[in-house]
Formats: structure tokens, C-alpha cells, sequence
């Protein structure tokens, strides 16, 4: 519901092919190359990580790799900038907490 | 071992990649480096068209202009290294460069900084929640990626920016619940903002958001009254359902390469913060190093393309390159000037005028609502009345922007020598009616009224950049321009053809009084027609 359909300047946006990735263990799809905060986005997805300290909730600002607030844990990795980091096929994405992923997840 | 260059560029955004194309096309061995995965900096998000003259590219789109610049810098054979963060410059011109895992070390002859600015933040209580952004993440989720940044949206900031950014988002079928800023009165054109007006977007000047609302995202923000030192006035707290939080609060140079590598440097907030001290060629106080966009003060891509390309002459000069140096920079220093004329001028900040260059005055409820007040259209040059169909041109403010002086072949529209001047109209000109002049006003401040059309009836052309379209005979309202309701309107014409591009003309038929007030169309609610 996030994606636009047809846009009145840019018309249909050009993608590529449709991939599969996991959430938190949750199967989802995106484009592939788009960054991987569009795609969740597009999902419905707020929340990227918690932060370490106060366990408060951040998700994308700046949206072009400069501010850090959207970064998750992607394939075991932390601290990826999903705005900057392009979807695969059958990436694995978790919500962060603090820099690690949730106890019992990994 | 280090690999030499003639000239070495930090950032292929407009100011970077028109530098490049100057020095390559005299000859000098360039690359450009680029932390990003794409070339063109911000160029690519801008889908309004750009204000200026034929020489800056007027009435193209930014993003058109990125493609065009694209082509030029491949033709010049400018090779730019993407995904390359440069992550130190020192003495000597000497820089280290971060690629992957791997980080590599280049000197050049000569350096020109083109990094462009970061945005700027305001703190509230919740402003960490998710769905809180900046203008540019906005600008890079719809423009970029087409995924809608929120559903209701609040801005913060009535710069161009704010203004630009939330009429793009309406444009992807966002709806903006309203725009706020501290400041008494809109800081950007008028024209951007009368746009959104007309559209009902209420703005909330002299006022601030004090809380985003939400646990975990935001549903909803409070704002406030500001007193005039910026102060909440307790009691005036207003809730507004938004889930989306969007920043346009200024931007502020990247300049920290200039500063690593010893070039001095000045706080000057009317060029945005920490600025490189630089001559009228954008050469700092290292020789051959030169700073150019908005690293070397805040401005727009029209000047940054302008200084990018002056550097690159000069660049050329100072390594012996070609000697066209004086020709070049008269021309391109020409151009600048230009751009930096009129009210919004970088000399005009923070002045108070009352009056546009030509003595008309300037309207206040444009400044505080957003919109020109019936009683005061009449007071512009560009604002006349008369028998069958006629541009109407609703432009108050003296900008530096022609198009649509040349788009008129019948001469109705007149600005002349001075392009910050307001257009005026040719009364002994006879408009043809093709619309060309409202397709290429930037500023969608050009209507064409009608009010012979029929026995009681008027039609009144505007601008239209909305989907969906409404058909021919589609009946509805037409909007003033606050953005209320004042009577009922039927579409009788939708024209779009290419010239115009990509805004559509949509003619409606109102009843006759209201030819100089209806300036805006809303369909009968019905399912998936909102706007």
C-alpha cells in the first residue's frame, strides 16, 4: 500500500525482479537493488532497530547513509545502513537491539 | 603506489559533475569520486522544473537536467568512481579514499571539493520516533524509489525545500495536513507555496512542533504558537493526526574536507555554517584547491552547475591547461549574477521588503496564508482583464525566471532585459489560447481565463500535475485560492501534449463571477479520487 502505482510525472517506477527475504523470520517480498529500507517500507515496517541504552525505537531518517538511525542486522551483520545496501534474493534482515540481534534469534 | 590526476573531485552531484566536464573537455586527466551508488547528487529527486533563463535550463525538470548532464560529463570522458568515500585530504593534495574494504590514497594537481550539504535538524520531544524524516529522505523514498513516505503528512519548514518537497509528496499521493514554521513568514517562493494553498493546505507560521505523539511511530504532533523570540506560547497547544514528521529546516555545508586539509574557514550563517573563505571563482586559500555548490555556501543546483564549471576553468588554467580562461568565466560569471538577483536574492536575507522592484506591493497574505487575496491580484502586471481567453499571471515576487516570456509566440507576456522583473502583460498582443506560457511557468502561476466563453459562464485553464486526471465532463468544485470550495465546475477540456511536459491543462467552466477566483479543481468524492 506504501508503493506508488503510477506516479504523475515519473510515471510507473522501473524495478527489477521480485525477491524474497526474511524478517524477524517473517517471509517478505521487495524489489531486488532497491534499498532494503524501501523495501520494508513498502512492507509497513517502522522500526529498524532499538536503541542499546533506553530501548527506544529508531527507523529511517536521512535515507541516504548518513545519519545511521536505520541500520539492522543483515545476513548475521550488524550495523548495515539499509537505506544504502541493496535487497538480494533471500536476505536474511533482523530488527536490531542495541548492536546485537534479540537473544534466542541468531 | 599513489595515483596521480590532473584534477581530483570530491562529489558528482551537479556543482562536481559540471567541473568535471569543464576540465576534461581542456584536456586534464579527472576523476570524480562519489560515496554513492549513483552519480548526480541530489539532481535525480528534483521533478519540479527549475526556475532561471534558457541558460540555466528554465521550465526542465531537475531530474532532466541530471540525464542531460549525465550524457555531457560521457561525452567528455569524465570517469567517476562510485561507491569511493573520500575519507581524508591533506597537504600536498594528497587524499585517501575508501573503496569496499580497501582504502586507497590519489594526489592531485589540482582538488575541487563539490560534497554538497547535510540537512539540518530541530529537536522535540519524540522527534527520534520512527516517521520522523528529513525532506531529502522524503524526496529519496517517493522520488527515487516510489514508496510513499507516510500517508498524513506534517512539514516543518516553509523554505523552498518544505514548499517543493510537499508538493511532491501530494504529487505521490501523500496528503499533507500542514505546513509549520517558527518564522512570521514563508521563506520560500510564493508561488511554491500558493500552490499548495489552492490545494487546502493550511500553513501554521509562527508556530512549532513541540511533540511527536506515538510509542513506537508516530500518530500524531502537537504544535504550538511561537511568541517572536521563538518561545511556545503555553496554551496554544494544537493536536494534528499525522503519521509522518517531515524536516525542512535548512541545510549546512559538508565542509570538513576543506577544514582536514587547511584551508581557512569562516562560521557564516547566511552561507550556512562552516564555509571555506573562497575568491568570486570558488578558490579557497590553498592554490588549485577550490570549493564549489553548496559546500561553499547554500544555494541551489542553478548556481552550483555555474561554479562547478567555473572551477573547472580555472583548474585548467592553473595546470597551463587551454588559455580560453577569461572568455569562459565572463559568460559563466554573467549567468550567476543573474541567478542572484530579485528578492530571494543571497543579498536580501533577512531584509523586510515592502515593495517588489518595480514599486507594486508585496502581499502580505501571500507571506502569511500562502496565497494572494482576491482584493490584491489585481495589483501585478500580469493580472489584467479583458474580452475571450487571456493568460492570467499570478506572479508577485520578483524572481530571476523567463520561460514564459519566450514560451508566448504571440508576445502577450513581456519581461524584458531584467528577468527578475514580473511578468507583464501585452495588451495589444491576441493570446491564442495554447497554453504554452502555463505548461512553462515553474511556479504554476499562470491561468487562462475566459470569461466570454458562454452566457454566465467563464472557463478558467490551470496547470495540473495530479493523478488521476479527471475526464472531460467530469463535474466537482473549484477551489480559490485558499483552497476553499467556491462553486461548482465541470471539466470541458484536459490537454497534454509533449511541449508541455508532463503538466496537464485542465480547462473548467465556472459560472462568470468567479472567472478571477476559481483557481483550482477538486472531482465529486467518489473512490479513488482525492484530490
Amino acid at each position: 500500500m506504501n508503493r506508488i502505482k503510477e506516479h504523475p510525472i515519473l510515471g510507473v517506477y522501473e524495478k527489477s525482479k521480485t525477491v524474497k527475504f526474511i524478517f524477524d523470520g517473517k517471509e517478505m517480498e521487495g524489489y531486488e537493488g532497491e534499498p532494503i529500507a524501501v523495501a520494508l517500507k513498502a512492507a509497513g515496517v517502522m522500526i529498524h532497530r532499538y536503541t542499546k541504552k533506553e530501548h527506544k525505537p529508531r527507523g529511517i531518517f536521512c535515507a541516504i547513509g548518513r545519519c545511521t538511525d536505520c541500520v539492522m542486522i543483515v545476513d548475521g551483520r550488524p550495523n548495515v545502513r539499509t537505506c544504502i545496501t541493496p535487497l538480494t534474493d533471500g536476505m536474511k534482515i533482523q530488527t536490531q537491539y542495541g548492536v546485537s540481534a534479540k537473544e534466542g534469534t541468531v | 603506489m599513489m595515483k596521480r590526476y590532473d584534477l581530483i573531485i570530491v562529489g558528482a552531484g551537479p556543482s562536481g559533475l559540471s567541473a568535471a566536464i569543464e576540465a576534461a573537455k581542456r584536456g586534464l586527466s579527472v576523476i570524480v569520486f562519489d560515496e554513492n551508488e549513483k552519480p548526480g547528487g541530489q539532481l535525480f529527486k528534483q521533478i519540479h522544473k527549475f526556475f532561471g533563463s534558457k541558460e540555466h535550463k528554465a521550465k526542465i525538470r531537475g531530474f532532466k537536467i541530471g540525464q542531460e548532464l549525465l550524457e555531457e560529463a560521457d561525452r567528455a570522458g569524465v570517469r567517476v568512481e562510485l561507491n569511493a568515500t573520500v575519507i581524508g585530504m591533506y597537504q600536498e593534495k594528497e587524499i585517501s579514499v575508501q573503496m569496499k574494504e580497501e582504502i586507497r590514497h590519489y594526489k592531485g594537481d589540482t582538488i575541487i571539493i563539490a560534497t554538497g550539504a547535510a540537512e539540518n535538524m530541530v529537536t522535540f520531544d519524540g522527534w527520534t520516533l520512527p516517521g520522523v524524516i528529513g525532506a531529502g529522505a522524503a524526496q529519496t523514498l517517493m522520488n527515487l524509489h516510489g514508496v510513499k513516505p507516510g500517508q498524513k503528512i506534517i512539514m516543518l519548514g516553509s523554505g523552498n525545500v518544505g514548499l517543493v518537497v510537499s508538493f511532491q509528496l501530494m504529487q505521490s499521493g501523500c496528503e499533507v495536513v500542514g505546513l509549520v514554521d517558527a518564522a512570521p513568514k514563508i521563506g520560500g517562493y510564493g508561488v511554491h507555496a500558493a500552490k499548495l494553498a489552492r490545494c487546502g493546505v493550511p500553513f501554521y507560521l509562527s508556530h512549532t512542533i513541540i511533540k511527536a505523539e506515538g510509542q513506537d511511530y508516530v500518530t500524531g504532533v502537537v504544535i504550538c504558537e511561537v511568541d517572536s523570540s521563538f518561545k511556545p506560547i503555553l496554551g496554544t497547544e494544537k493536536h494534528i493526526d499525522a503519521d509522518t514528521i517531515c524536516m525542512a529546516v535548512g541545510l549546512s555545508p559538508m565542509s570538513q574536507l576543506l577544514k582536514m586539509a587547511g584551508c581557512e574557514m569562516e562560521d557564516n550563517p547566511k552561507r550556512g555554517g562552516q564555509v571555506p573563505i573562497i575568491d568570486e571563482y570558488g578558490e579557497t586559500s590553498i592554490p588549485g584547491v577550490y570549493a564549489v555548490g553548496d559546500v561553499s555556501g547554500i544555494e541551489e543546483a542553478s548556481s552550483a552547475m555555474i561554479e562547478g564549471r567555473m572551477a573547472g576553468v580555472c583548474a585548467a588554467d592553473f595546470l597551463g591547461f587551454r588559455n580560453d580562461k577569461e572568455e569562459a568565466l565572463t559568460k559563466l560569471k554573467k549567468d550567476l549574477d543573474v541567478l542572484r538577483q530579485g528578492m530571494f536574492a543571497p543579498g536580501n536575507r533577512g531584509k523586510v521588503l515592502k515593495t517588489t522592484e518595480e514599486g507594486f506591493p508585496v502581499s502580505y497574505n501571500l507571506l502569511q496564508k500562502g496565497y494572494i487575496a482576491d482584493g490584491e491580484v489585481e495589483n501585478y502586471p500580469g493580472v489584467t482583464r479583458k474580452n475571450g481567453i487571456h493568460p492570467v499571471i499570478e506572479c508577485s515576487q520578483n524572481i530571476p525566471c523567463n520561460p514564459c516570456q519566450d514560451a508566448c509566440s504571440k508576445k502577450c507576456i513581456k519581461i524584458g532585459e531584467k528577468i527578475t522583473s514580473l511578468p507583464a502583460i501585452n495588451e495589444e498582443a491576441e493570446c491564442s489560447g495554447c497554453g504554452m506560457c502555463v505548461a512553462s511557468c515553474s511556479g504554476q502561476a499562470i491561468f487562462l481565463v475566459n470569461e466570454s466563453y458562454e452566457e454566465g459562464y467563464a472557463t478558467v485553464t490551470l496547470p495540473y500535475e495530479f493523478l488521476p486526471l479527471p475526464p472531460k465532463g467530469e463535474r466537482g468544485f473549484a477551489l480559490d485560492r485558499s483552497g476553499k470550495n467556491c462553486c461548482k465546475a465541470e471539466i470541458v477540456d484536459v490537454r497534454l501534449i509533449a511541449a508541455f511536459d508532463q503538466t496537464v491543462l485542465l480547462t473548467m467552466k465556472v459560472p462568470v463571477d468567479m472567472a478571477m477566483t476559481a483557481r483550482f479543481f477538486k472531482a465529486n468524492e467518489k473512490e479513488g479520487l482525492f484530490i
